[in-house]
């Protein structure tokens, strides 16, 4: 059996470097697309306020870039080194994305940064231009094809187990490309990149305009910003929307989970605005709720029942003993491929191949389930309520806070008067850091509330990762926390530097 | 379209044809981060030697990402056993890595004279470390990599990251260190001038024999060791698991290939030929036809290890039955056909804008660039 502590060591693992890369990812992301705007200003407008604008904050970008890239390498080894049987499992379905991402996207990104920053002199100005949007579009590229290969974790489309391989297998690539939960969490995802990088010009604006530097300079970022971000924060919460929307579809018992909805309710289910979830009781011991609500974003109808967690539970034990039936039919056909008995036992209960799986965490032959550990496995399948319930609640507070900003900030910035509003310049000043509590936030509701799976229903987590020693994992934490903590260090001390001195750091002789 | 034998094979050659894409585009400049502490006199040598490659190492880096994840896409077994096993190395090499991107983009944002030699050592490591385990981690493959696989496909590794540094396999280290250092200092030579010229040709010279020397040891010493060989496999054209074929080991068995097609000699033969031509011509000033030369042996050096071990991809040494090959490690038929209609439309894609933008950014990096755009370049 796989050694428990083994498993947890590699998730925190994972889960620390991932919520470190994405860090770096959503500046990326929403920064690309205001330098584009900022050198198609330039390009059309002629005035040299626009190029240092690009210039700058391009700057900044590429301070942030290479933590981004450097986490990025990470991340593309880590299902190799610590998720190896994962790997082997869905590697034929989850790999394609990921080289092609490769193949598509890094390379494109990669290639016109270093024009954008070195080619200044040695393009057109259209052909910069060019450049830049190139570096964007790749950047978002890059975000379509690896949230393919995570939607597919999400719900597993367009393929199907192969019994001699003993892994899942593609069946279908468009119907991967074009799954609908990776298609909301690609828009979800990039506008939260959206409001991250207006957030962050909006913000260091404000404080050049308090101080009362580099006025010109700041008045134009910060008018930019504000309409960009007003964009970005609308479309993040309408596609938020979007995003429940598919969880109610492909996983309940994320959704229940996050909405610590403990029984089937009548249609349309109400929506628990607050509430302190008990997972001894299995119920709330407090709730403050809103009729309606959850029907209408979960199914999008007023009649569509919603299943309540102990509903799930139940059901997903029935599945777990089915489960069990092909998990033992699987293995006297992989000892004997002539054994017709265990392939029409395995037929029958192929689709339940995933749940049986789950008690191998507690027994190594599912034959040895008794009815506690089918009961065990069953309440595993759906995750612990409360930092579900919460962390989703913080990301959609945020995401109401700073809608409030940038409606505020994009109205002084059309009449023209935010310059002389202290207290706005404050507000947006000290906003900086709520996209990046949001997005982690939000990664943590998708990740953790896809628990106990790495691909939902189809692969368990415990069964999932490398066989390593416990050694190795706290040796290779303990290098990622000293390692990443250094680089955050100089990260941070240059990125406060370059932003004190501002867009004067373009011209003078000593920086 | 293609039936599946043809599909792995074509496979096998996209994931060479990756490798050496890493060798000659990020092994230039990894191969400049490797001279740059030595060559690099003054902080300004050093910014020329930087900016050489500034424009394009990250691109170049890519090459190394894409072959993962090709490796991942074509050949999943061997990606989850290959980097789980050898788990450290791969650390170490990630590791080192992490100093690139920094390094390059942080080095000259500050005048800090010891911030800035920091970072110099960093490129460094960042360089030599992964040109070194390149080689080190072919070098066990010739070996084989204790390892076994369950009913399940589960692989379980046996060995230590210790065991991985035999003499052998750092003799393999050296060759690569030596391939991927001349391929930046012949890159070099063609875009710097001066002192700097200078020392990069005699860099270019040294690494050219040690390569010689080693690439040649190496070879005398495979001709000698127990090869890997298939004795019973079922028929290719069908859908395997490593679980069903039959391996034995023969002395010479890794020349085999070679003697049964004698014709294949001639990718050896090649690495020689390319690194004389660098020995020869980088003295008078071809330095472009050094470069070229110089990854024409790229192409051979590591041509001539995978035409060795095909059709072995991950030998094991322990249980050499669940040896992973090209022809039962990879993915299903549908995947690679898909991923090879990918290959084929973006491959030319990047290709063409690689080399725009080697073209925008042409021209001999001097010292005195570097001091009127102090603060646009590193
Ligand atoms: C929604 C977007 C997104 C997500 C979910 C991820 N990344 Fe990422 N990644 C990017 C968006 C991005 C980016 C915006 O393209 C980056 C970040 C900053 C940057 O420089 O490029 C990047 C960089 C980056 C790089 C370096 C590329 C280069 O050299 O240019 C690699 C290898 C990865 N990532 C791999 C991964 C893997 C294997 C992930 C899955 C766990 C992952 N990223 C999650
Ligand atoms: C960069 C944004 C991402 C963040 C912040 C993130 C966050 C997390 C977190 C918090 C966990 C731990 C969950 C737990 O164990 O309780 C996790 C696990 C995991 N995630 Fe993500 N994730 C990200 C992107 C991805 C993507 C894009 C993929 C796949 C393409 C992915 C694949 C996995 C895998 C394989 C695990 C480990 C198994 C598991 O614990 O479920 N993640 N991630
Ligand atoms: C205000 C309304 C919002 C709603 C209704 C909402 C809804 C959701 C839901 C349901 C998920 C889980 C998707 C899944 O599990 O697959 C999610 C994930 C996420 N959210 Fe939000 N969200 C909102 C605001 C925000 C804001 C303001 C940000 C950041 C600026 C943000 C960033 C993210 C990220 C990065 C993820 C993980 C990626 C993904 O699964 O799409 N969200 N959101």
């Amino acid at each position: 059996m796989i050694n428990e502590t083994v498993v947890d060591l590699s998730r925190l693992q994972f889960a620390a470097t991932a919520l470190y890369h994405f860090l770096f990812v959503p500046l990326t992301l929403g920064l690309s697309w205001l330098l584009v705007i900022m050198e198609a200003a330039y390009v059309m407008s002629g005035k040299e306020v626009y190029k240092d604008m690009t210039r700058f904050w391009g700057k900044l970008y590429g301070i942030n870039f290479a933590l981004g890239v450097t986490t990025g390498i990470t991340m593309e080894f880590q299902f190799g080194t610590n998720w190896a049987y994962y790997s082997h499992y869905v590697g034929d379905i989850f790999g394609a994305p990921l080289a092609i991402e490769g193949l598509m996207a890094f390379f494109l990104e990669s290639t016109m940064v270093g024009l954008f920053f070195f080619g200044w002199n040695r393009l057109s100005k259209a052909g910069h231009l060019t450049v830049t949007t190139l570096m964007a579009l790749g950047t978002n590229l890059s975000a379509v094809l690896i949230l393919i290969a995570n939607g597919w974790m999400q719900d597993p489309v367009g393929s199907a187990f192969n019994p001699v391989t003993m892994r899942m297998e593609l069946t279908d690539f468009a119907a991967l490309v074009f799954n609908p939960v990776a298609q909301s969490k690609f828009v979800h995802t990039v506008s939260a990149g959206y409001v991250t990088g207006s957030l962050f010009v909006l913000g260091i604006s404000s404080w050049y305009l308090l101080k009362g530097q580099h006025v010109e300079f700041a008045r134009r970022s910060f008018r930019i910003a504000a309409a960009f971000g007003l964009a970005g924060t609308a479309s993040v919460i309408v596609l938020g929307d979007e995003s429940g929307y598919s969880v109610g579809e492909a996983q309940r018992s994320k959704l229940a989970a996050i909405e610590a909805m403990w029984e089937t309710e009548p249609a349309p289910a109400g929506f628990n605005l607050i509430a302190i979830p008990n997972e001894a009781r299995q119920a709330n011991d407090f709730e403050l709720r809103i009729p309606y609500v959850l029907g209408l974003i979960a199914t999008r109808s007023t009649s569509e029942v919603i299943p309540g967690i102990k509903e799930i539970r139940e059901k997903n034990r029935q599945r777990i003993e089915s489960g069990i039936q092909a998990v033992i039919a699987l293995e006297g056909m992989r000892k004997n491929p002539q054994d017709e008995a265990a392939r029409a036992a395995f037929k029958a209960h192929e689709k339940d191949l995933g749940y049986g799986l789950l008690v191998k965490k507690y027994v190594e032959d599912p034959r040895q389930a008794t009815p506690e550990i089918i009961h065990k496995a069953a309440m595993d399948s759906v995750p612990r309520i409360a930092p579900l319930f919460w962390s989703f609640r913080v990301m959609v507070g945020l995401g109401i806070a700073m809608l409030a900003l940038m409606v505020v900030a994009f109205w002084h910035s059309v009449k023209g008067t935010f310059q002389n509003k202290p207290w706005l310049l404050k507000w947006a000043l000290y906003s900086i850091p709520l996209p990046w509590i949001a997005i982690e936030a939000g990664w943590f509701v998708a990740e953790y509330g896809r628990q106990p799976w790495t691909v939902f229903g189809v692969l368990p987590t415990h069964l999932s990762a490398s066989s390593l020693s416990v050694e190795s994992l706290w040796g290779s934490i303990a290098g990622f926390v000293g390692f990443y903590s250094l680089l955050l260090v100089a990260e941070m001390y240059l990125m406060f530097k370059y932003a004190r001195l501002g867009p004067s750091v373009l011209h003078a002789k000593t920086a | 379209m293609f039936d599946y034998a043809t599909l792995k094979l074509i496979w096998w050659l996209l994931v060479g044809v990756l490798l050496i894409g890493f060798a000659i585009m990020d092994g230039h400049d990894m191969g400049v981060g490797t001279l740059l502490p030595f060559l690099g006199k003054d902080d300004t040598d050093r910014r020329v030697m930087i900016n050489s490659v500034a424009p394009h190492w990250d691109g170049n880096q890519v090459w190394f990402i894409t072959a993962g994840g090709a490796v991942f896409a074509a050949w999943p077994l061997v990606y989850a056993t290959a980097f789980s096993g050898l788990y450290w190395a791969l650390l170490l090499v990630l590791f080192a890595l992490f100093f690139r991107p920094v390094g390059f983009e942080y080095r000259s944002k500050l005048p800090n004279p010891a911030w800035r030699k920091g970072w110099d050592w960093g490129l460094f490591a960042g360089s030599a470390v992964p040109a070194l385990v390149f080689g080190v981690a072919f070098g066990n493959l010739f070996q084989g990599v204790p390892f076994d696989l369950d009913d399940s496909m589960r692989s379980s590794y046996s060995g230590s990251f210790w065991a991985l540094l035999n003499p052998f396999a750092l003799l393999c280290g050296v060759v690569s260190l030596s391939l991927l250092t001349l391929q930046g200092a012949t890159f070099l030579s063609h875009r710097v001038e001066g002192p700097l010229q200078r020392r990069t040709i005699l860099a270019a010279r040294v690494c050219g024999v040690v390569l010689l020397v080693s690439f040649s040891l190496a070879g005398m010493w495979v001709a000698r060791m127990e090869g890997y060989v298939l004795e019973s496999i079922p028929d290719v054209r069908g859908v395997l698991t490593p679980l069903m074929k039959e391996v034995g080991r023969a002395p010479g068995g890794w020349f085999a290939n070679f003697n049964n097609f004698p014709q294949l000699w001639i990718i050896p033969v090649l690495a020689y030929a390319g690194v004389g031509v660098v020995l020869a011509c980088i003295g008078s000033g071809w330095t472009l036809l050094s470069f070229v030369a110089s990854s024409v042996a790229c192409v051979s050096v590591i041509l001539t290890a995978g035409v060795a071990l095909f059709p072995f991809v991950l030998p094991s040494s322990t249980h050499p039955d669940v040896s992973l090959t090209a022809w039962d490690a990879t993915s299903s038929q549908l995947t690679l056909t898909v991923m090879l209609w990918v290959a084929l439309i973006f491959t030319p894609v990047v290709l063409a804008y690689t080399s725009w933008a080697y073209r925008v950014m042409a021209g001999k990096i001097t010292r005195d660039y570097i001091a009127a755009n102090d603060k646009q370049l590193y």
